[in-house]
């Protein structure tokens, strides 16, 4: 194997610490992903499209001259309400049907996220400068940026806190309430059409924090949306839902496997890796459940 | 046994598509569009209306048959590498014949390469059900368009010229005309084959994978066999539209011609509901209102066709999931052959 990245395996280091670091970003809009499906039972395409979003709010405040690191706590308020009104909007209508189409509805709320961020914020690869510099290791050989480390440690607490606001709250027990029977919470008194709507903010929150984080580690495009769609059901699949520890280790895994493939394949063929992935979980957990008879539901 | 009003609405309509070039020869182009888009909502509408398993993957068919169409028609006379090289610069010049030979032997591969391909990658992905399949069948098309931007031979990143039509035909309006008719053929097979299927044994096995693909397995019907089938004739045709469409355009880029989840992977489903999942008649509705309303409205609204297309999509999913064909059902029941018990829709209306 004449890869670079065997021939110096400090590359190896390099790239997985680059990995566990993106891992851990997208095991928070994976989170995101798990809470509404669970409670809502939907599947939101334009996940990814929120995440992009959140980081066009930090990019803006970034352009307004403020630092972009405020953007994790003033995107997640903005997306909120707009994680509430998209609820409103659209998503109460396609809570209790079909799968199907609540893919096909978010596809299309995706399109439209899409063309509008390209009108408002332009076709441009932006990104937004935190000025944090860079931490050398191992005799200056493997450079890690600071904003990096600083977004999984933002993405750590913010989840952390997320974990213990649902255990604790009122809102939480209602939100995991709803999640294990809807028809019993609502018996006993809990507004399921607000809990959905709070569960819905909260996910475009979360997209908001990690969009914010994005933008100033890697870089904002408005097309570039559906592969954080993709990631985030993939490590959701992988680790099941309501299983947090899980989805935090697939994340990280998920970025490893994205950064070795980036070394060894190129770096056009990243996204489509990223794809196939997806493809080749599916069909792999497929064939696991075929030899009991089941099939993935 | 056809009936005589049915015979005389299809002769009727093949009437209108022979002369449809002449009568609105300004319009070829988008005459070979709707035919092309037609074919890939009824060949949709197979797999997600007939079948229940709801696919963004059609896509990777058409885009296969694209560049499997191009490839051939340039691979069988001249060095396919040399010729994606010089890009849009033509070292290499058809001949009349050769061109012809290229695209018929390249329409034929990219029918059976893609049929070939969903059989063989049908029994991993059909075991998947309801919305794993429909995220797999959308990650294997922006996968294959990925993939297909980094492979030199076909161009990668910068696309890939398909031959240009012949010189030595004078006649201005010979393209426009053979596009229009190689789409008006490929559509005329496409509904005899799916109106055939309507009439048989193997529609009535489709619908019973969709409406219980459990109950259907325990009756003894092999499932997985004749889901495959099913996907493999969607892909055959799918394969020979993307090849007729690379011919027309003329230029084929990875993801936004070929691949091109974000246009056609969504209009082809777009269609489909709109005319009405599950009908004959409702893919060839669907198609045709598209696309009129697309070609009316989207230069009228030039920059916010994709916030429109969006919103079309919403609109539709949520509040016309039947579509066209059903709204219609639900109205005129009689006109479908639906007998209907007075006495049980007014008990029904009492239940409620």
């Amino acid at each position: 194997m004449d890869f670079l990245i065997f021939k110096a395996p400090i590359l190896m280091v390099q790239a997985s610490m680059d990995g566990i670091l993106i891992g851990i970003l997208f095991a928070l809009i994976a989170y995101g992903m798990a809470l509404q499906w669970g409670v809502m039972n939907i599947i939101n395409i334009a996940q990814g499209d929120l995440v992009i979003l959140g980081g066009y709010i930090a990019y803006t405040i970034y352009l307004w001259g403020i630092h972009p690191a405020w953007g994790v706590i003033i995107s997640p308020i903005i997306m909120f309400f707009v994680g509430w009104a998209l609820y409103k909007l659209v998503i109460n209508k396609v809570v209790d049907r079909d799968l199907f189409i609540s893919i096909l509805a978010t596809f299309g709320i995706a399109i439209v996220m899409q063309q509008l961020m390209n009108f408002i914020f332009g076709a441009d690869v932006v990104v937004a400068q935190s000025e944090y510099g860079t931490t050398m290791l191992f005799d200056n050989s493997v450079t890690l940026p600071n904003s990096k480390i600083f977004s999984a440690f933002i993405s750590v607490l913010y989840a952390v806190a997320l974990v213990i606001y649902m255990k604790k709250s009122r809102l939480g027990r209602a939100i995991r309430a709803t999640a294990q029977n809807a028809r019993a919470a609502k018996i006993l008194g809990v507004d399921t059409e607000k809990v959905y709507a709070a569960t819905f903010g909260i996910n475009a929150a979360l997209c908001g924090i990690a969009g914010a984080l994005i933008s100033i580690t890697l870089t904002l495009h408005p097309y570039v949306g559906l592969p954080y769609t993709v990631r985030s059901f993939m490590i959701v699949i992988v680790a099941g839902l309501g299983n947090l520890p899980a989805v935090a280790v697939s994340g990280m895994g998920l970025g490893l496997f994205e950064e070795f493939a980036d070394y060894i394949l190129g770096t056009e063929f990243r996204i489509g890796a990223v794809f196939l992935l997806l493809v080749l979980i599916l069909v792999y957990r497929r064939f696991k459940l075929s030899r009991k008879r089941e099939y993935l539901k | 046994m056809m009936k005589q009003k049915d015979l005389i609405l299809y002769s009727g309509l093949i009437i209108l598509g022979l002369a449809a070039p002449y009568l609105f020869s300004a319009f070829k182009v988008q005459l070979t569009y709707l035919c092309v888009l037609i074919v890939l909502a009824m060949t949709w509408n197979l797999q997600g209306g007939e079948m229940g398993y709801n696919t963004f993957g059609n896509i990777l068919f058409y885009g296969l048959g694209m560049y499997l169409t191009a490839s051939v028609q340039v691979g069988m006379f001249f060095p396919l590498a040399e010729w994606t090289e010089a890009g849009g610069e033509k070292t290499f010049v058809h001949t009349t014949a050769q061109y012809f030979q290229g695209i018929g032997v390249g329409l034929l591969v990219s029918a059976i390469v893609p049929a070939v391909i969903a059989g063989a990658i049908g029994y991993a992905i059909l075991g998947l059900r309801g919305h794993y399949f429909a995220i797999c069948t959308l990650g294997l098309g922006i996968a294959a368009g990925e993939i297909a931007g980094g492979i030199e031979i076909i161009g990668a990143g910068q696309g890939f010229t398909t031959p240009p039509f012949p010189a030595e035909i004078v006649d201005l309006e010979a393209r426009g005309k053979f596009f229009y008719f190689l789409s008006l053929a490929l559509l005329i097979g496409t509904f005899v084959f799916v109106k055939y299927i309507y009439g048989s044994r193997f529609r009535l096995i489709l619908n019973a994978i969709r409406d219980n693909e459990d109950k259907a397995e325990a009756m003894g019907i092999q499932t997985m066999k004749y889901k495959i089938v099913g996907w493999m004739c969607s892909a055959f045709f799918c394969g020979i539209a993307g090849g007729i469409m690379g011919g027309l355009i003329g230029y084929i880029d990875s993801t936004d011609v070929a691949f091109d989840g974000r246009e056609m992977g969504v209009f082809m489903v777009l269609m489909a509901i709109l005319g009405g999942k599950g009908t004959l008649w409702g893919p060839v509705i669907g198609a045709t209102l598209f696309h009129f309303f697309k070609e009316g409205l989207w230069t009228l609204i030039l920059g916010w066709q994709y916030v429109a297309l969006g919103v079309l999509i919403v609109v539709i999913v949520i509040y016309f999931p039947e579509g066209l064909m059903g709204w219609l059902r639900e109205k005129y029941p009689e006109r479908f052959g639906e007998v209907i018990d007075e006495k049980d829709r007014k008990a029904q209306v009492e239940l409620k």
